[in-house]
């Protein structure tokens, strides 16, 4: 196994236009366990780790750029005003030890159905920035994910960084796993509600051969929430767009749990998210009259 | 040249590491995880292997002074840091009140995982995490 270890971005991308077979390896957790278990023998390894710019984020315009490498512990620190479903996310990454390694760029570049990033990045219709040595290009987080552990990403590319629209309401992220802590995702969802746009995102994670957004999930709370005064929804609503959350989800029976199980967490983690979304929404309502 | 990143491996290369303040040389392979470098070329056998998997936190150590998970770490990536194990934790004659701490209270089932639990709970009072047993648990 051969190991490139650029120092700077520009290095970064020749190294991977030159072996595009390599792997890139930042904070490590995804892949060293496929390296100890023997799973996968890559021919090289690209170490990100001294490229300081992955590293960083802060304001791009009227969004927020999150360099690919930053971890969840800064995420958990820093980001909980700009993008609090990452953050809360982030907050049930693994133990501490990981939260310090693991970051958002390699929750994309492995793109497990169960990473947790990912449902947040969907319903708050995050960007991921590409980059090769051929220039830069950006994919919506909502079709970057196009099958089991694969994306739009090309081989010549690296995952720069994501970009995060500027925050115009509550969002809230949910997660079911074993027990309480140090679990990878049973099932997972996120709600996002934006007052600017006078839409709701929606994210689903370990339901199906990739992240899924519930789009008639979607549609129905944009068109029955009342933007504008803020009132409550009905008990019904809430219970239907659970229905429709958990619709479409397309989960499979494993170890972790039964399909069965996980449409039924789905819902309930709906019901629950959109409900604090709502009470989130009327308080800042509240506060703005 | 400017714009090539440094090729090395697949054979055995040599690597500069700062265990504990001191400088260690090692030739391993470019794959080779930072505990499977303590244990099996430094004789740092401190940090214990559990799962190798990121699950159990028995090979906590702590590089530039943050907690991570030696077998989850390319020990080549540690070049130019600085790496804690539990074996530079105490002076050698006189343990550290954490270690003291485990001691007086018990705190052992096995004690096959304690290294990482001490390197772990320094680094949780460091990072100010511990003011109750709330906290704690979260």
């Amino acid at each position: 196994m051969e190991f490139l270890s650029p120092a700077t971005w520009e290095e970064a991308l020749a190294a991977k236009s030159a072996h595009p077979d390599a792997v890139p390896i930042m904070g490590g957790t995804d892949v060293m366990v496929e390296l100890n278990f023997d799973q996968h023998r890559p021919s090289a390894l690209l170490d990100l780790t001294r490229v300081a710019e992955l590293a960083e984020w802060g304001p791009d315009g009227s969004r927020v750029r999150l360099g690919a490498g930053v971890s969840y512990t800064t995420i958990i620190q820093r980001l909980g005003k700009h993008a609090p479903a990452l953050a809360q996310a982030a907050r049930t990454v693994a133990s501490p030890q990981i939260r310090n390694r693991g970051t958002v760029g390699g929750n994309l570049g492995g793109a497990s159905p169960a990473g947790d990033s990912h449902p947040p990045l969907l319903a708050a219709d995050a960007v991921i920035e590409l980059a090769s040595v051929h220039g830069v290009r950006h994919v919506a987080a909502r079709e970057f994910y196009l099958g089991p552990r694969r994306t739009a990403r090309r081989d010549d590319e690296l995952i720069a960084a994501v970009l995060l629209p500027e925050r115009a309401g509550p969002q809230h992220f949910c997660k079911i796993g074993t027990r309480n802590a140090m679990v990878i995702a049973v099932a997972s969802f996120c709600v996002t509600l934006d007052a600017a746009t006078r839409t709701a995102g929606t994210g689903i994670g370990s339901a199906g051969p990739t992240p899924l957004r519930a789009v008639a999930a979607e549609e129905f709370l944009t068109a029955e929430f009342d933007w504008q005064g803020a009132g409550p929804l009905s008990e019904a609503a809430v219970r239907h767009f659970g229905e429709l959350v958990a619709s479409a989800a397309r989960p499979i029976d494993d170890v972790r749990g039964s399909a069965d199980y996980r449409k039924h967490a789905l819902s309930v983690m709906a019901r629950r998210a959109l409900s604090w979304s709502v009470t989130d929404y009327r308080k800042g309502e509240a506060q703005c009259a | 040249m400017a714009d090539r990143a440094r090729l090395r491996g697949p054979e055995p290369v040599t690597v500069e590491l700062s265990i504990n303040h001191r400088t260690r040389i090692l030739e391993i392979e470019p794959r080779t995880s930072l505990l499977d470098a303590l244990r099996e070329q430094l004789d740092l056998t401190g940090s214990k292997k559990g799962c190798d998997q990121g699950t159990c936190g028995a090979c906590t150590v702590w590089v530039d002074g943050r907690r991570v998970l030696a077998c989850l770490t390319l020990a080549i990536t540690c070049e130019g840091r600085e790496i804690t194990t539990i074996e530079g934790f105490s002076d050698g004659r006189r343990m550290n009140a954490m270690q003291r701490s485990f001691i007086k209270h018990d705190a052992f089932q096995c004690g096959y995982c304690t290294p990482g639990q001490v390197m772990s709970a320094v680094a949780l009072l460091d990072e100010g995490h511990a003011s109750s047993d709330a906290e704690i648990a979260e």
